[in-house]
């Protein structure tokens, strides 16, 4: 199936298409993956922030029954398979965006599979936070809002982006795959062409074109985590 | 006046039933500099963390400045801990923020203004002699600057006590004493209290006025330093003081001496000259039963215990003698009680 793969015509169809929908792909992958890793850190942070405070030796214990209600919800969305996933919230998404094809909608489904996961994430980041230096703000008096945002989530600042770039890139490849139920983006291109239509090169650029895309995302979060950790300055002023 | 009235403390862990403090009472006067001294697990931390309500006691009273702490609802107890600050063994300092901000820290804590709190805490990092690391990260400190901006933090919302929980255990002894230094000036020009914890006998030799020995929970003696030390009467005492001694058998095997602390808190020669001087100058024999010393930048620090021959007039010489030596103090120690 792929002796022609490298013939003029098939070459010049590719490039044809590649020139006329690569741009737009691009621009909507990009766009629904921040769009949803913004509204996952919305929900997901606050999220994170209580599963840490909340436990009984937290610094606002929650009751034990709420705190265990939030762990069986987030573990149970982050076991349901995201194509499953994405038909079960239909509904949802019809409410919010109005339809259920197409770029803007599939940000609905990305959200709430991407949350449970950022809250996981910003949970074992938060745990970084030594008790110690929680004790320190307690000891100068520091209420439990306080701790969580001048205590917790700066000295954790470093972590946390390291997590994010983590779940941007895992989004990254959930929303290729909402190419299927008509999300846009690379993932539509790669399927549309590539699995209906037998043109792998498409497939093969639109591939490509994601592993470009997440290393480009990576390697910004890498660096911006160690410009931001304060731990790692060497010894100059 | 810092109060601890039959103060008890019961913890119920995984391990089971443990009793951290029994009907612990220590009196504090105010401006005073007070240790509290014992073995790892002695309850040592439970008790510090007991006074400015970390940990609140199951049974007894805190009172500060006649105000009973264990009363005070959360929120009270948020305001008057800013009077109660605390300096630890591992600093903790906030590492994502420079010595600035987190000089700052209590003070944005307490809603001060951004500027107000930035003047007092350039102040504060200028006393404990870092006003050129104001904008350096903790990550870029040694050990001992670190614990100073922790002290500038500790004083930025002026305490009326300062809570200093191991706080020179995990540094090198010449930085310990200029730290040790440092919170005694704090003490003389500030007034502030200071509550010492520590294992360590030096500490408590070189700066405190008065001590507490702290053992399995319960308070096994307290009063002056030196009342304390050279009178020893009980086992955790005696341990203190004669930290590798055994010291029953040292009183067994020769009772015909009577034994002579010597403390070096800074004293120019080494020990053992002075000893050798004194033999030579006095012609008093003294028998080293326990020595402890270090020499720091040329001067002696620790502690010795001297053996010499029971008789009243050699003891007295023999005291004198040393105290006459500058920063060696010299007092005699009766244990047959």
């Amino acid at each position: 199936m792929f002796n022609d793969l490298l013939s003029e015509a098939t070459l010049n169809e590719a490039w044809r298409i590649i020139e006329a929908e690569f741009l737009t792909a691009i621009w909507e992958t990009v766009y629904v993956t921040l769009l949803a890793t913004a509204f996952s850190i919305l929900i997901g942070l606050p999220l994170g922030v209580l599963l840490v405070v909340g436990e009984k030796d937290g610094v606002l214990p929650l009751p034990l029954w709420l705190l265990q209600a939030l762990n069986i919800i987030i573990n149970l969305l982050r076991s349901v398979p995201f194509l499953i996933l994405m038909i079960l919230v239909f509904p949802l998404t019809r409410l919010i965006v109005g339809t259920v094809v197409g770029t803007t909608a599939s940000i609905v489904p990305l959200v709430i599979a991407a949350f449970p996961f950022v809250a996981r994430l910003a949970e074992s980041s938060l745990r970084e936070v030594s008790p110690n230096t929680i004790e320190m703000a307690q000891s100068m008096g520091a209420s439990p809002l306080q701790i969580i945002t001048k205590v917790m989530i700066p000295e954790s600042i470093p972590s946390l982006i390291s997590n994010a770039t983590i779940a941007v890139t895992t989004i990254l490849g959930y929303s290729a795959m909402s190419g299927i139920i008509g999300g846009g983006g690379l993932g539509k291109i790669a399927i549309n062409y590539g699995y209906y239509r037998y043109k792998y090169l498409i497939m093969i650029a639109a591939v490509v074109l994601l592993i470009i895309l997440v290393q480009i995302f990576q390697s910004v979060g890498t660096r911006l985590a160690a410009k931001a950790d304060k731990r790692l300055k060497k010894k100059s002023t | 006046m810092i109060e601890i009235k039959n103060v008890s403390k019961q913890f119920n862990t995984a391990d089971g039933f443990i009793e951290a403090l029994k009907n612990v009472s220590i009196s504090i006067p105010n401006g005073d500099i007070f240790g509290i001294i014992g073995m790892s697990g002695a309850g040592k931390s439970t008790l510090v963390r007991c006074i400015n309500m970390l940990e609140r006691p199951t049974e007894g009273a805190i009172e500060i400045d006649g105000v009973n702490l264990c009363e005070l609802s959360e929120s009270n107890l948020r305001n008057i801990r800013r009077d109660i600050t605390m300096i630890f063994q591992g600093f903790n300092l906030l590492m994502q923020r420079n010595c600035l901000g987190n000089v700052c820290f209590p003070l944005e804590l307490a809603g001060k203004s951004k500027s107000e709190a930035k003047k007092r805490a350039l102040e504060l990092l200028d006393i404990v002699g870092l006003g050129d690391k104001a904008k350096a990260y903790p990550a870029q400190l040694s050990g001992g600057q670190q614990q100073r901006v922790a002290i500038a933090r500790a004083l930025a919302t002026n305490p009326k006590v300062l809570l200093c929980d191991e706080a020179t255990s995990a540094l090198d002894p010449t930085t310990t004493n200029s730290i040790l230094e440092l919170i005694r000036s704090i003490n003389e020009k500030l007034g502030i209290t200071v509550v010492i914890i520590t294992h360590q006998m030096s500490v408590v030799e070189s700066i405190c006025k008065h001590v507490a020995i702290l053992d399995k929970g319960e308070v096994v003696e307290q009063g002056e330093v030196t009342e304390v030390f050279s009178h020893p009467k009980s086992e955790a005492a005696r341990h203190l003081v004669f930290p590798e001694g055994n010291f029953d058998s040292l009183l067994v095997n020769e009772s015909e001496q009577r034994f002579i602390r010597v403390i070096f808190n800074g004293a120019r020669a080494t020990g053992s000259p002075l000893i050798a001087k004194m033999a030579v100058e006095k012609g008093i024999e003294a028998n080293i039963a326990y020595a402890s010393t270090k020499s720091i930048g040329g001067k002696a620090y620790g502690s010795m215990l001297l053996g010499v021959t029971d008789d009243n007039t050699i003891v007295n010489t023999a005291i004198r003698y040393l105290t006459n030596t500058p920063d060696v103090l010299a007092e005699e120690v009766r244990v047959n009680v």
